[in-house]
């Protein structure tokens, strides 16, 4: 019941929530996907699944940077900080993340120097003060996160610093969107658009989803608020028989997005000819490697990289999940063999991984619902 | 993991200028204003940070909101937490 209290406008949510009913067609199932980790996060710590009609289905992308990295990046990452010269830094949600042998925090447990970092500054300024020491970053994340790291780079060749380098895991979304569009089973009606990435690539790059898909893409906001009133833009564009790409967080979100965050990535990195995304396969042109400029500080060729593949158990049904073909408690492993404390597969390894939060949050049953009565 | 977290800038240095000292409740940091080199924030902007990077200028309400949903999704601690974490230099 305190829940509600917090939310900033009860009234507007209530409203959003009714325009939802009455927009959507009762004849018709609707599949959204929401693409970004974050929002996966919100609609069920909001319950705000509960708050939609029972045949709007929300389906959980793979806007989770952690999720989707493969095992094998993840042993790679460990096996250049077997040196006891080098330091392993990353950021916190990486720290708990299975390797084969164990997370990096196993790995400090058995001595490695593992160091979590808030910054890709903090791992550069690391290495200022132990020149005699190298330090590695295992840098992952979608575009948010990618031009702090193509920065970061950029002063450390303008300030001289050599002890340093990044293993690259950035990935980017729009050919994630793709492999999903492109995949045989796929049922998805529309998207909700990613917000903090599109802070960074505006809503140009969605403009094919319209085009060619023919499929709403609505960018969102985190608010309660802003994920209902997304998903009521969206169901106008269907009822209207529209496909376009429309801003809802038009307060954060410029729709050509940050210039000086795109010109960094494009000064440090550039796409690698394809990459492999835990429950998705290999996707082509989906992911970031340093460029030869920056070599030095390319960790991939300052180290011997084994290139380890570790693939997921044929049980884990994580693919589908992904497309919306089944839902995280529809998969066998799921709550069984597959927990957050002892995670199988992609999805169930970060808090934003659908799974991960379908099985903290769904025995919530939404105190939203009773408090504003709807 | 893509959450961005609203600070307030208290203070630039001109020899440095990619460098501010911003304030998140009550804790202050510094951040790397770099991205926002195009548009550069004065002292008493709000921005959105995310990984010690500022990402994008917005309104001072805007700003409130923002801190309200971290509350709200449980997030504020670890939000706190990642900038108390910064090490880039604190105060």
């Amino acid at each position: 019941m305190k829940f509600v209290d917090e939310f900033r406008e009860p009234g507007l949510i209530g409203k959003a929530s009714d325009e939802i009913r009455r927009l959507a067609d009762p004849a018709r199932h609707y599949r959204f996907m929401e693409v970004c980790g974050g929002h996966t996060h919100a609609i069920y710590r909001f319950g705000l699944k509960d708050l939609l009609p029972p045949n709007l289905e929300l389906v959980h992308g793979p806007g989770c940077p952690v999720c989707v990295l493969p095992m094998g990046r993840i042993d790679d990452g460990l096996s250049m900080a077997q040196d006891p010269n080098v330091i392993f830094t990353a950021f916190g949600d990486m720290m708990r993340v299975p390797g084969t042998h164990g997370s990096p925090l196993e790995h400090k447990a058995r001595g490695m120097d593992v160091r979590i970092i808030y910054s890709p500054s903090d791992a550069l300024k690391l290495a200022q003060k132990n020149p005699d020491k190298h330090v590695m970053f295992f840098a992952i994340g979608f575009e948010t996160t990618a031009p702090s790291t193509a920065l970061t780079l950029m002063r450390a060749k303008e300030q001289g610093i050599r002890n340093f380098s990044v293993f690259s895991n950035h990935v980017t979304i729009i050919p994630a969107i793709r492999a999903i569009l492109d995949s045989p089973d796929m049922r998805i009606d529309a998207f909700i658009g990613p917000g903090h990435v599109s802070t960074v690539i505006g809503c140009r790059p969605y403009e094919w989803i319209a085009r060619n898909e023919h499929k709403p893409i609505v960018v969102s906001g985190f608010e309660p608020v802003d994920v209902l009133q997304s998903i009521v833009m969206i169901l106008q564009q269907l009822k209207a028989g529209e496909a376009k790409v429309e801003n809802q967080y038009k307060r954060v979100v410029p729709w050509e997005g940050s210039r000086p965050a795109l010109r960094a990535m494009a000064e440090v990195f550039e796409l690698r000819p394809y990459f492999e995304w835990r429950g998705m396969g290999f996707i082509s042109q989906s992911a970031l490697r340093i460029r030869d400029t920056y070599a030095h500080w390319d960790a991939e060729q300052r180290f011997q990289v084994p290139g380890i593949r570790v693939t997921d158990p044929k049980a884990a049904q994580c693919g589908e999940v992904l497309k919306g073909v089944l839902k995280p408690v529809q998969c066998k492993l799921f709550g069984k063999e597959c927990t957050p404390e002892r995670p199988v597969g992609a999805l169930m390894v970060s808090s934003e991984g659908s799974c991960a939060a379908y099985y903290n949050y769904e025995h919530r049953k939404s105190a939203v619902l009773t408090s504003i009565g709807a | 993991m893509c959450l961005a977290i609203p600070a307030k800038i208290v203070e630039l240095f001109p020899e440095e200028q990619n460098r501010a000292l911003v304030e998140v409740v009550g804790v202050r940091r510094h951040i790397d204003t770099g991205l926002l080199a195009d548009d550069p924030p004065k002292t008493g902007d709000w921005v959105l940070i995310h990984v010690g990077f500022a990402m994008s200028k917005i309104s001072e309400e805007q700003a409130l909101d923002q801190i309200q949903t971290l509350t709200m999704l449980g997030e504020q601690e670890a939000a706190m937490q990642e900038v108390e974490g910064y090490g880039l230099g604190e105060t």
